[in-house]
């Protein structure tokens, strides 16, 4: 069934075998229409809209809107905010990225090779934070971050001053940082986890035979084994930092003064909310455009440099 | 050796001392917000770190749920999330099939640009979306905003359906062309029977997803209160009451508990697909 025919062998077919192919290849289409539909009306369609609306000064209340080709990016290109937010975009990358990455590790490693008994539940604790709603978690931590939460009256009790973690531009992207990472730090762990039940046991056995222990066993045999997926795994990561939205509108809305603004909540607010006056849909697009490049750009990037440093180590 | 073996011991407990420690500061917000949530005003302010409430007190949930509207999230948020999953399912494990079992002309080229569409976040998109839903006339019920959730590519469902169909042997799909079933019949009474497994995966992903899912519903029911979700409900009611602690706690339980509560009955399936999303 999996054959394919090219269209020379097609052609020299009898009309029995040109139905029958012809029947399969609609009944595929037919099997394939709902999700095709439901890509090019909400993915596909979307894309090549909201390029076009990057072109456009376009509010998005009315019908008005007029073609200025690049001016919006011209705009962009000389807009403080902008440049602001794309700036905290890769703080949060920077200082979000390597702690989670290490951490997930760190744990992924000690439940898979190092204890036993109760790795489950401790796997399950972990990941709880990733299967609850961001939004809501963000609403919570404005108060466990807060001025009379528990994270302040621990401090008090260690004889700390209070201090105004989500509130102060000193401290508060750093704060939602953590969050993140408290957020998403599962996810990475089950990666993390499968990379590790990929290597088989006998190289585990191997090392303790040679005499090494469960560090050197894993600094020298089972890292650069798992590298490979390893770096599928830091670009999801660094991706999915870039694209942070949910706990930093709902803890801080890019304040206080700009101070955790990444891009996907300078987008939002110019496209939808009133505190920067009327909204604009087109400048706003705009701003998304540049960035999703950005995104797309860094993701070609590092796999490239993935798949440069595993060709190398092929040699 | 026995030496070795007794540092290996306190080493070990270490190790599980450390777990703990991280797992306690993992789940204390969930226990916060528990607590919060049956705590009065007056007991939530005064007692400081203390997490036992002196008695359970309901009166939070029965506030959040009539007078904030809980009741009609939670309603929406289960109407969305149960029609986007089985619309997703439905679709997916279609397009898998085929995908899987046969060579069809423009398979690879739907495949890359669905791949290459992944990297593309939400925020890019969305404005059309709800610009699309407008001119559909979809953007006043929730119908607009479930096909909006349900839109996309789906590649990691596609893939974990195609490589289950795909390797599905051949004599069990002559066998039923021999008793005369066609292309549809086979597929729906003796292929799609059989991906269970790969069904349950799904379901849980997707299920999971919609019910978080934020910055859609935020933008979908902007100018209309009434189709608020869950997640979108309780940013609002933060918005428009800053004080009643009590009461939010009370609604971010209603929001996430459900949602702890499926995942920790079915968490093998999430898990083995997220897993299996990083292997492929």
């Amino acid at each position: 069934m999996k054959t394919k025919t090219t269209l020379a062998e097609f052609r020299s077919l009898n009309s029995v075998r040109k139905k029958r192919i012809l029947r399969k290849n609609a009944w595929c289409w037919v099997f394939m229409l709902p999700t095709l539909l439901l890509y090019i009306l909400f993915q596909g369609y979307p894309i090549i809209t909201s390029a076009w609306y990057a072109l456009l000064d376009w509010s998005g209340m009315t019908m008005n809107a007029t073609y200025v080709g690049l001016g919006n990016f011209k705009e962009l290109l000389a807009d403080p905010l902008f440049y602001n937010s794309v700036a905290n975009s890769f703080k949060y990358m920077a200082l979000s990225v390597p702690i989670q990455l290490v951490l997930s590790l760190i744990i992924a490693y000690i439940l898979t090779s190092i204890i036993r008994k109760g790795a489950t539940v401790f796997r399950t604790m972990y990941f709880i934070p990733v299967v609850t709603t961001a939004s809501i978690v963000g609403i919570i931590m404005i108060f466990i971050f807060g001025g009379t939460g528990p994270v302040n009256q621990l401090l008090s009790l260690l004889g700390i001053d209070t201090i105004n973690f989500l509130g102060d531009e000193k401290t508060a992207l750093f704060t939602v940082v953590l969050i993140g990472i408290w957020k998403d730090l599962g996810t990475y762990m089950i990666y993390w986890i499968a990379a590790l039940q990929s290597v088989s046991q006998d190289v585990y056995e191997a090392a303790k035979i040679d005499g090494a222990g469960k560090f050197r066993t894993f600094t020298d045999v089972v890292f650069p084994l798992i590298l490979p997926i390893g770096g599928v795994i830091a670009v999801l990561c660094v991706i999915g930092s870039l694209k942070v939205f949910d706990i930093v509108q709902t803890m801080t809305n890019g304040g206080p003064y700009f101070a955790t603004d990444v891009v996907a909540t300078f987008v939002y607010r110019t496209a939808y909310s009133s505190t920067t006056g009327s909204p604009r849909l087109g400048y706003a697009s705009a701003a998304a455009l540049l960035f999703g490049l950005m995104v797309v750009v860094i993701g070609l990037v590092l796999n490239g440099v993935k798949t440069y440093f595993n060709k190398k180590r092929n040699i | 050796m026995k030496r070795e073996k007794l540092a290996g011991k306190f080493g070990k407990s270490i190790v599980y001392v450390l777990l703990s420690v991280v797992a306690l500061i993992w789940i204390y917000p969930f226990i916060w917000m528990i607590t919060a949530s049956l705590k009065t005003q007056d007991e939530f302010f005064a007692s400081g770190l203390s997490l036992i409430p002196k008695s359970l007190n309901f009166d939070n949930y029965v506030r959040a749920w009539n007078n904030a509207n809980f009741g009609v999230y939670f309603k929406n948020s289960i109407i969305v999330t149960v029609s986007v999953v089985v619309i997703v399912l439905l679709a997916t494990s279609a397009a898998g099939y085929v995908m899987g079992r046969y060579a069809f002309v423009g398979k690879k080229l739907i495949m890359g640009i669905f791949m290459a569409s992944i990297t593309i976040p939400l925020v890019f998109t969305v404005i059309p979306i709800y610009e699309l839903l407008k001119e559909m006339g979809l953007e006043q019920n929730l119908l607009g905003l479930i096909l909006a959730e349900a839109g996309g590519g789906h590649v990691i469902f596609l893939m974990l359906f195609s490589s289950f169909y795909g390797g599905i042997p051949k004599e069990l799909e002559e066998a039923a062309t021999i008793d005369g079933s066609g292309f549809l019949k086979t597929y729906s009474s003796i292929m799609f029977p059989l991906a269970k497994p790969i069904m349950a995966t799904v379901v849980i992903m997707q299920f999971i997803w919609t019910w978080n899912s934020f910055l859609l519903p935020l933008i979908v029911t902007l100018s209309r209160p009434e189709l608020r979700t869950l997640a979108v409900g309780l940013y609002a009611l933060r918005g428009e009451n800053v004080v009643d602690w009590t009461g939010i706690a009370a609604g971010a339980c209603i929001a996430v508990l459900p949602i702890i509560l499926v995942f920790i009955c079915l968490q093998r399936y999430f898990v083995d697909g997220v897993a299996g999303a990083v292997k492929s």
